[in-house]
């Protein structure tokens, strides 16, 4: 029986923080979110060098010979660092070149894996991050498969104003292009590669709300009115007591829709669902919670909690709304 | 992470089922008949390390090491035989503990035993009607009779559960009236067969009422050895934060809740509402809350097995379930609809003679209630989450008290 962290999960979570942390703060999202980039090279070579790439790959296919579960406390602390980069796309398109069966698609893999070439998840929506910076798309082929699609001729790129600072997107249409066949309609693989996907953005969203209840507990011991620290109102204690049990508890669904995706548990599907519909849930009431929190500071460009805030509304809509994914695990449980 | 219980608790649960399937078949015994029975089999249960785990064999427990696994599946293998357990209650889960930490020689003779026996029924007679949030305000009066052997008490004690069946309390009764309020509290042990006691049940909003609800306590003159006071005079409010070593750690309130759930779902199914959106939609984000609230007990079980520190997620145990069962009485009442206008017969009742057909749901929506307020109000369960868990400054006029 084993149901928290190991040391060595938590050591991995550390490092990825303290490595975020030496790269990406507050001074480099502002910078990022008024630019025209849609990637960020420096971090994403520094996360990519920890290995992140091959977190969740075998250690015959040169991985870490960790899991989803690793890889989604990866994605929790992107999410609470509002990292740049198509991360999740990046994971999520490893796992499903190493377990696709094309010869040549397969060859792509050491490089994927490495981060030197960058794939960005264009699943279901023609909104796309890092789009202008990936070498690969991950997509569906029309028909229920999956596949690669290269990047350059055939590839049409939008710019669009994208909400999200952190992870900008542009609209993307795919014509004649350069494909490389990962699995048909049918294959498991497909259901896997989806589930993965709810798993990690339930991470991103769990750290998100994590790091909008920290620094919101942070600012209530700093700021004073009425010669107090503002922590110390009962009004503003159960509010933040609140955003910490809606945050806390829902750790625990993200760990277990994770182990049972590694496990492959009959209910990994509808775990994942679950997972995905309410830490989405839980990420816009705490990113709203801590912008009220705060008062007028919250409120402003420059402090920054815009970001998470943003970040929220694009996690609540990538790959479906939670009410999709409650709809779906109604179903799957058969009511 | 690995939900099984591992090679060995399996190994240990084969052990049980066989001492189960051997021991306790009660077969058509009734009444008197069982309960000797039922006696029997616990203390061939004791006999075999499997109740009272934490308590010394000279005290009739079984003295194991702490093992939370173990203890896991004992509660599993028991609930799936019907065996009889421990006889829980205040008295095995309160007085024991604080006599193993705090009491005298002579009082864990004269009285755990006896307890986990089911010979003596503990109320606590903690809250009073001045006193609820604000427990260290008790003015329920202690006085030494003359002679010095004696406390004479005087006051009213309230929200004592099981207080019909009580045949000893345990309380926190205000000694020193001088004393910093905090200070001036003694822990006494109290035999209620006495003519200084009056006891009177509560009629509960859900209608329960008689002799398995709330009572309330009147002590004119009552009396409590000397003897009988747990730990130092004026140290009672200590005594009575006496850090519990226990394998509590369970996943017993999460297989309730999802018991409940359950319930919930099949509601919806005999209204004939599963089929309707909105009802899937907020059953579905009631479950949510449900998984998160089970997997976040595995995870405090993970760690209590471990011997590692869980972290501030623990203070929040008790005001999920309660927020949780909020939602469940919210659904449930648009479930059953107008059902809800009629009031079951035995409404606030328990067990097999309860209420039947959906509004039997009343008792839940009304009863979820409750859970705001015993065992800690949600206020101030979020004053614990916000003060000790996120080290937030404690509010002032509680600040100045220590």
């Amino acid at each position: 029986m084993r149901f928290h962290l190991s040391e060595e999960q938590v050591a991995i979570q550390d490092a990825v923080r303290g490595t975020l942390g030496d790269c990406w703060g507050m001074e480099q999202l502002h910078k990022f979110a008024g630019g025209d980039d849609d990637f960020d090279p420096a971090s994403w070579e520094t996360l990519m060098s920890l290995g992140i790439g091959g977190l969740a790959l075998p250690e015959s296919e040169g991985g870490a010979g960790l899991g989803l579960l690793d890889a989604a406390l990866v994605c929790e602390v992107a999410g609470e660092k509002a990292a740049p980069g198509p991360l999740i796309g990046q994971i999520l398109t490893a796992i499903a070149v190493a377990n696709c069966s094309d010869a040549e698609t397969r060859n792509l893999l050491p490089r994927i894996a490495s981060g030197e070439l960058v794939s960005t998840l264009a699943l279901d929506s023609d909104l796309v991050q890092s789009a202008r910076a990936a070498h690969l798309f991950l997509t569906d082929d029309g028909a229920g498969g999956l596949r690669l699609i290269e990047a350059g001729d055939g590839v049409t790129i939008e710019a669009v104003i994208a909400t999200d600072r952190s992870r900008p997107v542009s609209r993307v249409q795919f014509g004649d292009v350069a494909v490389h066949p990962i699995c048909a309609a049918g294959d498991p693989l497909v259901q896997r590669i989806r589930d993965a996907a709810l798993v990690l953005i339930a991470a991103d969203a769990l750290g998100g709300a994590q790091h909008c209840t920290d620094i919101s507990v942070d600012y209530a011991k700093e700021r004073t009115q009425f010669g107090q620290p503002i922590g110390r109102f009962q009004g503003l204690k159960h509010q933040l007591a609140q955003m910490a049990l809606d945050v806390e508890p829902s750790r625990a669904l993200v760990w277990y829709a994770a182990y049972a995706w590694d496990a492959n548990l009959p209910d990994a599907t509808r775990a994942a669902a679950m997972a995905k519909a309410h830490l989405c849930e839980v990420y816009t009431r705490t990113t709203r919670a801590a912008i009220a929190s705060h008062g007028g500071i919250g409120y402003t460009w420059e402090y920054g909690l815009n970001y998470w805030f943003r970040r929220s509304v694009y996690d609540r809509a990538w790959l479906a709304s939670p009410a999709q994914h409650r709809a779906r695990a109604a179903e799957l449980a058969g009511w | 992470m690995d939900l099984s219980y591992g090679a060995e608790a399996e190994a240990f649960r084969k052990e049980v089922r066989v001492f189960l399937t051997e021991s306790w078949q009660p077969g058509e015994r009734r009444g008197s008949e069982l309960k000797q029975f039922a006696g029997d089999f616990r203390r061939s249960a004791i006999d075999r390390g499997y109740l009272y785990r934490s308590v010394p064999k000279r005290y009739g427990g079984s003295e194991q090491p702490v093992d939370v696994i173990r203890a896991q599946v004992i509660r599993e293998e028991f609930g799936k035989a019907r065996a009889p357990m421990e006889v829980g209650g205040n008295g095995v889960n309160m007085t024991v503990p604080t006599l193993l930490e705090k009491g005298t020689d002579e009082q864990k003779d004269l009285f755990i035993q006896r307890t986990i026996e089911g010979e003596y029924i503990w109320g606590q007679g903690y809250s009073e009607p001045g006193s609820g949030s604000d427990l260290a305000s008790v003015r329920t009066k202690g006085e030494l009779s003359p002679d010095g052997t004696k406390w004479i008490i005087n006051g009213q004690k309230i929200w004592t559960s099981q207080g019909m069946q009580s045949t000893h309390m345990f309380m926190l009764v205000r000694t020193e009236p001088d004393a910093a309020k905090h200070d001036g509290i003694t822990y006494l042990l109290m035999d209620l067969d006495q003519p200084g006691v009056t006891r009177r049940p509560i009629r509960q909003m859900t209608g329960e009422e008689g002799a398995h609800t709330f009572c309330e306590f009147f002590f004119d003159n009552a009396e409590a050895p000397v003897a009988w006071q747990v730990g130092e005079r004026g140290q009672g409010w200590y005594v009575s934060r006496t850090t519990l070593k226990h394998e509590r750690a369970s996943i017993g309130s999460a297989d309730g809740l999802g018991s409940q759930f359950r319930k919930l779902v099949e509601l919806a199914q005999e209204m004939g509402r599963i089929g309707d959106p909105l009802v899937r939609d907020r059953l579905a984000e009631i479950e949510g809350r449900v998984l998160s609230h089970r997997y976040t007990s595995f995870r405090l079980f993970s760690c209590a097995a471990a011997g590692e520190d869980p972290g501030r997620v623990h203070l929040m145990m008790k005001l999920l379930l309660t927020e949780i069962g909020h939602d469940v009485a919210l659904l449930a009442q648009d479930l059953i609809g107008e059902a809800g206008m009629i009031e079951p017969a035995g409404a606030g009742g328990r067990g097999p003679r309860g209420p039947r057909g959906p509004n039997k749901w009343l008792d839940q929506i009304m009863g979820s209630l409750g859970n705001s307020i015993a065992g800690g109000a949600s206020n101030i369960q979020r004053n614990i989450i916000g003060e000790r868990g996120l080290g937030l400054p404690r509010d002032l006029a509680m600040a100045a008290e220590k």
